[in-house]
C-alpha cells in the first residue's frame, strides 16, 4: 500500500540526507514541514480517475550513488540518442538517478549571466534565487499528498534563470533518466525568464527496465513580462512506473508560452499542465500528444486559466488509444472575473485503434466573465475507412496507411517540437508506440 | 512495356442490399482512352470504386482482371500495386501528411524494399509533374488535400496519376470544378501518359474534357450498365442533344438506378 513505503522516509533520514547534501536551511526545513504535512493531505483529484488503487510509491531510496559520465560518448547509446548528435548539441544536462551524468553548458550562456544547472548544482550556488521560486506560487507544497512528497524528497531536478532582456539563442536540453528503479525519480525543473527575455527548452523523461519504480515530477516556469518561454516535453517512461507529473507556468504581461508535450509513458500516468495567464495580454499554447497501449490508464489534464485582460489560451490535445488502454483528456479554459476580451480555445480529438481501448475527451469551459470569446471541439473516433480507401488505392498497405494517418494526426504537436533530435526520437517513440 | 487489359465481365455490385451495377461489361487495354458518360445517379462512381475494392461494395457476380490475373481476389492496396489507379470523385483529406510524403510513400510502396525510389529523383519527377499541372510547389509540402479547393483536389489527383503511372487509369469525374484553364492543364497531363502502356476509363458528364482527351470509345451508362457505345462523336451528340433520344431509343422511362419498373 502505498502509505506504508513512503514512511520508511522519516524525519531523520530526510534530515541527515538533507545534511549530507550542504542544503541551506530554508530548504531543509521546507523538506521537514512538506514531510509531516503530507500524511494529512489529501491525493490530486483529477477529474474523472480514481487513484485510491494507484501506488506512487514504490521506491526504496531517494539518494543514488550515481556517477558522472566522463564522455558523451560513454553515455549508453539509447539516452545519447535522446540528444542527439554531440556535435550538434550546445547545451544539455544529463541526469541518471537524479545525479549529474554529463553536462554541457555553453560559454555563452554565462556570458550572458543565464544559469543552467542542476538542482542540487543551484541548491548550493543560487540558494536565495532557488528559494524563491522552488515550490513557489505555481505549485505549492501543500496543495496535494504528491506535491508534498516531492517537496520532501526532491532529488534531482533543473534550473534555469534568464536575466532581464537576454535572448538564448540554442535551445537548453536535459534528460532525466531513471536507470535504477529502486531510486524514486522526485525531479523538480524551474525556469524563470525574466522581463523580455527568451529561452527554448526541451526535456527527456526516460527508462528502460520495466520493473515497478515511482516519478514524481513538477515543473515551475515563470514567464515575466514580455517574455518569451517555448517548453518541449517527451515522457517516456517505462511500463512499470507509476507517474504524477505537473507542470505549470505563470505567464506575466505579454509574456508567452508554448508547451509542446509528447506523452509517451508507458506506465500509468497523471499528467497536468496548467497555465495562469495572469498578467494583461498574456499568451498560452498547449500542445499535447499521448499514444496509450496495453493495459495502461492514463489522465491528462490541460488547464488554461485567464486572468488577465486580453489573454490568449491554447489547448490542443491529440491522443491514439490502443489495445485495452484507457485515457482521460480533459481540456479546461477557464476566464476569471475581470478577464475581459480574453480569448480560449479548445481542441481534444482522440482516434481510437481497439474496441478495446477507452478515451475521454473532456472539454470544459469554465467563465466568469461576460466579454470573452471562447471555443471548443472534442471527438473520439476511428480511423476513416474511406481515408483508408484513399490511401490504399495509391498502394499504401493498410499498415502504411494507419502509420501515416496516425503521424498526420500527431504531427500538429510533433511538428512543435522545438529541437530536430528531440521530433526524431518523439517519431521514434510514436512508432515503438503504435506498432 | 507492353500493354495491360483490364477487363470487366458482367459485373453486378451492390450496396446494403441494393443493387447497383447490374450486368457491366467492358474491355480496357493500354493505348486506349474509354469515357463513360451517364446521368446522375446512373452507378459511374458505383462502378469505379467496386473496380478498386472500395469496403463498402459487394460484387455479387461478375469478374474484373487484369492481364488475367483475377482483380477481385486482390486487396486494395495490391490491385494499385499491379498497376490500377482511381481519381476520385470526393478524395480523402488527411491531416499531417504531406502531399510529398504520402507519394514517396505511395511511389516506394509501387516499389520492392530497398529499392527505394531516390530522394533528389523523387523530388525531380515531383517538381516536373507539379509543373506540367501548372501547381505551385507550396503544395508538395501541405498536407494531402487538406483545405484543397476542388479543383485543387483534382489537380492532385492528376498529380498522383502521373507519378504513380499506372497502367490502367479510372477518372472519375476528374474534370468537375475545375476552370478552363485547369481544365486544359490537366488534360494536358493526361494527354502527357497517352501510350501503349496506358490505359484509360474517363467518367465525365461534360464533353468540354473530351474536347482536349479524344476518346477512342464512349459509352452510356444507366441503370447500372452500359445501354449504348460509339466513338468519339457520340459524345458530340449526348453534349447536343442530351440523354432523351437513347432512352427513347432504348425504352427506358427513368434511367436511374432502381428506377426502372
Ligand atoms: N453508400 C451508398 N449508400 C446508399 N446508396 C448509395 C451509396 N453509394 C451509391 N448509392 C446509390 O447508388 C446510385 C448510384 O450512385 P453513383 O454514385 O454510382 O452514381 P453516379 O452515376 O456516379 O452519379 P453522379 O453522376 O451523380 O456522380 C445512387 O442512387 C446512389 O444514391
Ligand atoms: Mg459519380
Amino acid at each position: 500500500m502505498a502509505v506504508e513505503t513512503k514512511w520508511a522516509f522519516d524525519r531523520e533520514t530526510v534530515k541527515s540526507w538533507s545534511e549530507k547534501r550542504n542544503e541551506p536551511t530554508w530548504l531543509q526545513e521546507k523538506r521537514l514541514e512538506a514531510l509531516t504535512n503530507a500524511a494529512s493531505l489529501p491525493m490530486p483529484n483529477p477529474d474523472k480517475t480514481k487513484l485510491t488503487r494507484w501506488n506512487f510509491s514504490t521506491f526504496e531510496n531517494i539518494d543514488s550513488d550515481q556517477r558522472a559520465i566522463e564522455s558523451y560518448s560513454d553515455l549508453p547509446g539509447d539516452v545519447a540518442r535522446l540528444a542527439g548528435d554531440e556535435s550538434k548539441v550546445n547545451s544539455a544536462i544529463i541526469q541518471r538517478d537524479g545525479k549529474v551524468a554529463h553536462n554541457k553548458v555553453a560559454n555563452e550562456l554565462k556570458e550572458k549571466g543565464v544559469i543552467f544547472t542542476d538542482f542540487e548544482t543551484a541548491v548550493n550556488e543560487h540558494s536565495d534565487l532557488l528559494e524563491k521560486y522552488f515550490m513557489g506560487e505555481a505549485v505549492r507544497s501543500d496543495e496535494n499528498q504528491l506535491t508534498a512528497l516531492h517537496t520532501a524528497l526532491v532529488n534531482g531536478g533543473i534550473f534555469i534563470y534568464v536575466p532581464k532582456n537576454v535572448e538564448v539563442e540554442v535551445p537548453l536540453q536535459a534528460i532525466f533518466w531513471q536507470d535504477d528503479v529502486k531510486v524514486g525519480l522526485f525531479n523538480h525543473v524551474i525556469i524563470v525568464a525574466e522581463d523580455h527575455s527568451r529561452v527554448t527548452y526541451v526535456e527527456n523523461y526516460v527508462s528502460f527496465e520495466k520493473e515497478k519504480a515511482a516519478a514524481n515530477i513538477v515543473t515551475e516556469v515563470y514567464v515575466g513580462q514580455g517574455a518569451e518561454v517555448k517548453y518541449g516535453a517527451v515522457d517516456n517512461l517505462e511500463s512499470g512506473v507509476t507517474s504524477y507529473i505537473v507542470r505549470r507556468a505563470h505567464v506575466q504581461k505579454d509574456g508567452r508560452i508554448e508547451w509542446a508535450l509528447g506523452q509517451m509513458n508507458e506506465g500509468s500516468t497523471i499528467s497536468e499542465n496548467t497555465t495562469h495567464l495572469l498578467g494583461d495580454g498574456s499568451y498560452g499554447d498547449t500542445k499535447t500528444v499521448a499514444v496509450g497501449r496495453g493495459e495502461q490508464i492514463q489522465n491528462f489534464t490541460s488547464n488554461m486559466v485567464g486572468h488577465g485582460k486580453h489573454s490568449e489560451g491554447y489547448i490542443l490535445t491529440h491522443g491514439v488509444m490502443k489495445d485495452a488502454s484507457s485515457a482521460i483528456f480533459n481540456g479546461i479554459n477557464k476566464i476569471e472575473k475581470g478577464g475581459t476580451k480574453a480569448h480560449s480555445e479548445q481542441t481534444g480529438r482522440v482516434l481510437m485503434l481497439s474496441s478495446k481501448a477507452r478515451g475521454d475527451a473532456n472539454p470544459i469551459l469554465l467563465i466568469d466573465e461576460d466579454d470573452v470569446t471562447a471555443g471548443h471541439a472534442a471527438s473520439v473516433g476511428k480511423i476513416d475507412p474511406m481515408q483508408m480507401f484513399y490511401m490504399q488505392s495509391r498502394g499504401l498497405s493498410t499498415l502504411e496507411a494507419e502509420r501515416l494517418i496516425i503521424h498526420g494526426f500527431l504531427e500538429p504537436v510533433v511538428g512543435e517540437l522545438p529541437v530536430e533530435a528531440v521530433k526524431e526520437r518523439l517519431t521514434e517513440v510514436i512508432e515503438r508506440k503504435v506498432y | 512495356m507492353t500493354a495491360s487489359t483490364l477487363t470487366i465481365k458482367d459485373l453486378h455490385v451492390e450496396i446494403e442490399g441494393k443493387e447497383i451495377v447490374k450486368g457491366f461489361n467492358l474491355e480496357i487495354s493500354g493505348g486506349e482512352i474509354h469515357a463513360i458518360m451517364g446521368p446522375n445517379g446512373t452507378g459511374k462512381s458505383t462502378l469505379a470504386s467496386a473496380i478498386m475494392g472500395h469496403p463498402s461494395y459487394e460484387i455479387t457476380k461478375g469478374s474484373v482482371s487484369l492481364d488475367g490475373e483475377d482483380v477481385l481476389e486482390m486487396e486494395v492496396d495490391e490491385r494499385a500495386r499491379a498497376g490500377m489507379f482511381l481519381a476520385m470523385q470526393y478524395p480523402s483529406e488527411v491531416t499531417g501528411v504531406t502531399t510529398s510524403d504520402f507519394l514517396r510513400t505511395a511511389i516506394n510502396a509501387h516499389r520492392e524494399e530497398g529499392d527505394e525510389i531516390p530522394l533528389m529523383k523523387f523530388i525531380k519527377k515531383m517538381d516536373k509533374n507539379m509543373e506540367t499541372l501548372d501547381m505551385n510547389e507550396q503544395f508538395s509540402t501541405r498536407y494531402l488535400n487538406e483545405g484543397f479547393s476542388g479543383g485543387e483536389k483534382k489537380r492532385n489527383e492528376i498529380l498522383q496519376l502521373l507519378m504513380l503511372e499506372p497502367k490502367i487509369a479510372i477518372l472519375d469525374e476528374i474534370d468537375s470544378g475545375l476552370d478552363i484553364d485547369a481544365l486544359k492543364v490537366v488534360s494536358n497531363g493526361i494527354n502527357n501518359m497517352r501510350g501503349e502502356s496506358f490505359g484509360c476509363l474517363i467518367i465525365t458528364h461534360y464533353q468540354r474534357l473530351l474536347n482536349y482527351i479524344t476518346p477512342d470509345h464512349v459509352h452510356v451508362m444507366m441503370q447500372g450498365r452500359i445501354v449504348k457505345s460509339g466513338d468519339a462523336s457520340l459524345a458530340q451528340r449526348l453534349e447536343a442533344e442530351g440523354y432523351d433520344w437513347i432512352k427513347e431509343e432504348l425504352g427506358i422511362e427513368d434511367e436511374r438506378v432502381g428506377q426502372e419498373a
